[in-house]
């Protein structure tokens, strides 16, 4: 199908130009053995109309957050994007331009990651936030390898109540460093602050922590920092940025770091990404940071522009010795957020999180009312997700419920395997009073009939 | 100049409002000693002021939409509107990560036949899509070295990176906790083989390379290369950056590498985002499989599925599967193109390259004088006694409307230039280029002083790096 420009009359021109008789001769210098002879696996492509017909075609074999009503959460949520974002993401000065190497003709997407940053930093109450991450995951694994660098200790603690997963992708990132993971117990839901106190020494470079939890709880942000006496040993928070507009900013409770998965900002949930990686930090430790970081200057006339700053971190310049070899980031994601956050501003970020709350314990109330579901966590607070124990199959519960048209939630076995039959509900901004009110009947119903369904 | 978004706000006014709560729905007492009753200080502005100030900002970028961008190792070729509009249905944007096989057969049936696809055109045994970039590609691959050497108990500390290779190479490897040894490259620009030979000892783990290399020439001893490497045990990795060179034409599992990695962002026309979201795909022999990050796609009889099961897996990169939008992007440039019009479009690419090449060769300087791949590094030091550095040149480039090509790398080249124009820029394009560059050596010598207070044209002129870092200012500070 039809990609490059070139008229028959246009290669042979060039052709004559170089002196070639063919296209092929512009590869003699590939050895025979290293050249790609098996001919008949190559195959012809199709046109865009076909294409587009074959796309819809395996688009309608997946179903999405509207087939069902959608109480899923685990660090992706199905949350309100307004309009306006994809406008603005549509347009190809934005998404067809290059990273910003040449800032004369960028100042588009430098000026925008200036106020991004602004508005993360501002999110999480810290002093600097970078141009992003590939994720939240690996913001979270960034943020360990820069809490080695900086303090040249080797310890990390990390509490178990972080997203599984994400611990994996820190693991997986410290494999071959000389590092030591160790793991802070959970209690009741939260992390256990005295086996915290005791695995503490002066030997930790940092406490990694998530707020809200991976179990939708909020943690004493205040009792961990506390307990973190070594003047050295680093607070590292991976936060959620819409709670973080509703509860305590973790910048304000004393972290040192600041990460977060920002999805939640505007960008759609696309089978888990491109998403977004937050990444916030003090002042004083710019020089360990990872990824690219835009900062406000003058031009030669004096007029005010952006750039890319503190570049001599970065591995286009310092090669082995860069604090990370991040090169590509989430930029065009950076939009969705920027947007998404001037669109709902400051009431209406607020008016986010504080529904996404009161929808949730609207919820959490009615199903653990039920004779069949208990709070897994009774006296534990929490923002928009939350965990119920089912007494009985809560895999055959969330079975029943798919077939009822909702996506009732994640089953913590598959990470937790002791946590039976807890079931982790996630509510945001767009589900209804009678969305609720069906599910909760639902619930009921199959609790009724013992789970036979 | 445009305001900062900051500066459009004015306390109470709104853009976007939310259905009602209802009043029953409370907040829980339990949470109200975390609540902070302070709001965020983000703008107060109106859905019209975001349009007019994002839509301000867009119009001061520079993109492949509005002209030509030879920048070389980045292969910003044309985007078809086709993947955007894709990407955007529902079936794959509204789709949530912890959806069950059952309900994401679509999503994986593009999967593994786009890795089908890949495989082809590279000739490796299988993928996993879940890097985001080419960076955590290369790290995929150099943990797996890492756990390849851990898990046969032999302890090797080091990895060799030629003096050409892009700086994500060794950033790489030390965050893998190897030292890097620096090799330099020959005559031909190619890899330096005695130097090969005396480095590769068993004390390395192998050798990371880009074929074509950065200065966008084919190596001619990569077979002889990949035969030290492994004479020694070690692996041999593949940066995908320079694959728009040889789709179809050569295949780096067929060279002898172990590891590839691929930046869909670049070879397979997803759009770069003004620096992302990309995906870096990796794809491994099969001595290797067991070794991907999880999950990978696998099919049992017509039915799709996540497979966690790798006994020798280096874990996971990314929080879920990867950039999965991205991916949709690609799948379908490749089934539009098919196997064959990718071939096509590395053999335009390379007699894009060529043409170019040999047009500006004599106005500037050609180091290596030799048969171009998909790109050539052009050496701006002969317009040094005017004054002019390549900074210089490059400045004025975007006064004529075309992009900078990359500059002073590789480290290599003298003030270098190193072009990439790809397979979409016609001819004539190709021809104005040529008269662009002809004019600015020609300035260069007549008129140096223009070059150095270039560019003029663009909605700022040269700023201030120094300051940026003397005098921080990295976020806005005033009241909202």
């Amino acid at each position: 199908m039809p990609y490059t420009p070139h008229t028959e009359k246009d290669i042979r021109q060039m052709l004559d130009y170089l002196g070639y008789d063919s296209v092929d001769r512009l590869f003699k210098d590939i050895p025979a053995k290293a050249r790609f002879k098996k001919e008949r696996l190559l195959q012809p492509g199709i046109s865009e109309l076909e294409v587009m017909r074959l796309m819809k075609e395996l688009s309608a074999k997946n179903k999405t957050v509207d087939d069902y009503i959608c109480f899923m959460g685990g660090g992706a949520y199905d949350r309100f994007i307004p309009a306006a974002v994809d406008h603005i993401l549509s347009r190809p000065e934005f998404y067809t331009a290059y990273t910003p190497y040449q800032p004369e003709v960028s100042q588009g997407t430098l000026q925008h990651i200036y106020e991004f940053q602004t508005m993360i930093a501002r999110i999480y109450g810290m002093e600097v936030a970078n141009a992003s991450m590939y994720d939240g995951a690996s913001a979270l694994a960034e943020a360990a390898i820069m809490a080695l660098h900086t303090t040249k200790r080797k310890k990390l603690l990390i509490s178990s109540t972080v997203n599984p997963y994400w611990i994996r992708v820190v693991e997986s990132y410290l494999y071959g460093f000389d590092a030591e993971i160790v793991m802070i117990d959970e209690k009741g839901g939260e992390t256990d602050y005295e086996d915290l106190a005791g695995k503490l020494d002066d030997r930790t470079a940092a406490v990694l922590l998530q707020y809200p939890n991976a179990l939708g709880i909020v943690e004493e942000l205040q009792k961990v920092r506390d307990r973190i006496t070594d003047a050295k040993t680093l607070f590292i928070v991976m936060a959620d940025p819409v709670a973080s507009v509703f509860i305590k900013k973790p910048g304000d409770c004393g972290a040192d770091i600041v990460v977060g998965e920002g999805q939640q900002l505007g960008i759609p949930l696309s089978f888990g990404g491109p998403y977004l990686g937050l990444f916030t930090f003090r002042e004083k430790f710019i020089r360990q940071a990872p990824g690219r970081i835009i900062g406000m200057t003058k031009d030669r006339n004096g007029k005010r522009g952006f750039v890319m700053t503190y570049q001599t971190r970065e591995q286009h310049i310092r090669r082995e010795k860069a604090t990370s070899n991040i090169c590509t980031n989430q930029g065009l994601m950076t939009v969705a957020a920027a947007v998404y956050l001037s669109l709902m501003g400051k009431a209406g970020l607020r008016e986010v999180a504080e529904q996404s709350h009161k929808k949730a314990y609207y919820l959490y109330r009615q199903l653990t009312a039920l004779p069949g579901i208990e709070a897994s966590y009774p006296d534990k607070p929490f923002v928009n997700e939350f965990s119920v124990t089912v007494k009985g199959d809560a895999g055959a519960l969330k079975a029943y419920l798919k077939k009822k048209h909702f996506l009732a939630g994640i089953l913590l076995e598959h990470q937790y395997p002791g946590k039976k039959n807890e079931l982790l509900i996630a509510v945001t901004e767009k589900r209804t009073r009678d969305e609720m009110d069906a599910f909760v009947r639902e619930c009921a119903s199959f609790l009724k009939e013992g789970g036979e369904k | 100049m445009e305001r900062l978004i900051f500066e459009y706000s004015e306390p109470g006014r709104r853009a976007i409002g939310l259905p009602l709560c209802d009043e029953q729905m409370e907040r829980d007492p339990r949470l109200n000693r975390h609540v902070d009753d302070r709001l965020t200080p983000l703008p107060e502005v109106s859905e019209q002021d975001v349009m007019r100030h994002y839509v301000s900002l867009s119009t001061l970028n520079y993109h492949v939409d509005k002209g030509m961008y030879p920048l070389g190792s980045c292969t910003m070729k044309y985007n078809p509107k086709v993947n955007e509009t894709v990407a955007r249905l529902e079936g794959f944007s509204h789709v949530h990560p912890y959806s069950a096989d059952e309900d994401i057969q679509g999503l994986l049936a593009l999967m593994f036949d786009l890795e089908k696809e890949l495989k082809v055109i590279t000739g490796m045994d299988k993928f996993t899509f879940q890097p985001s970039a080419g960076a955590q590609g290369e790290l995929a691959g150099i943990k797996i070295f890492r756990k390849y050497f851990d898990l046969k108990g032999e302890k090797r500390t080091k990895i060799i990176v030629p003096d050409s290779a892009h700086g994500t190479n060794p950033a790489t490897s030390a965050m893998a906790g190897f030292d890097v040894i620096t090799i330099p490259s020959n005559r031909q620009g190619g890899v330096d083989l005695s130097a090969l030979e005396e480095a590769m000892t068993e004390e390395v783990a192998g050798l990371m390379l880009t074929n074509p290399n950065t200065l966008g020439l084919f190596d001619k001893n990569i077979l002889k290369i990949a035969a030290i490497v492994h004479e020694k045990g070690g692996l041999l990795y593949y940066d995908g950056a320079n694959l728009n060179a040889c789709m179809g034409l050569s295949r780096p599992g067929d060279m002898g590498f172990d590891i590839v990695h691929l930046n869909l962002h670049k070879t397979f026309s997803t759009p770069h985002g003004g620096g992302g979201p990309g995906s870096g795909p990796i794809g491994v022999k099969e001595h290797l499989k067991a070794f991907l990050p999880v999950p990978v796609v696998e099919k049992k009889g017509r039915r799709y599925y996540l497979d966690y099961d790798l006994e020798k897996s280096i874990g996971k990169l990314h929080g879920f599967f990867g950039n999965i939008g991205v991916v949709v992007k690609a799948y379908v440039y490749v089934k539009k193109l098919g196997t064959l019009g990718l071939r096509e479009a590395s053999r335009m690419a390379c007699l894009n390259a060529n043409y170019l090449q040999k047009k500006l060769r004599k106005k500037y300087h050609l180091e290596y004088d030799r048969l171009c791949k998909h790109e050539f590094v052009l050496s701006g030091a002969k317009f040094k006694k005017y004054g002019v550095r390549t900074l210089d040149i490059a400045k004025r480039m975007l006064d004529y409307g075309v992009h900078a090509p990359t500059v002073y790398f590789p480290l290599i080249v003298d003030e270098a230039l190193m072009i990439e124009p790809t397979e979409t820029e016609s001819k004539q394009t190709l021809d104005r280029f040529v008269d662009i560059m002809t004019a600015i050596a020609e300035e260069a010598r007549k008129n140096p002083d223009l070059l150095h207070e270039a560019p003029l044209t663009t909605p700022v002129s040269r700023l201030d790096e120094a300051a940026a870092v003397k005098e921080p200012d990295l976020v806005y500070k005033g009241d909202l």
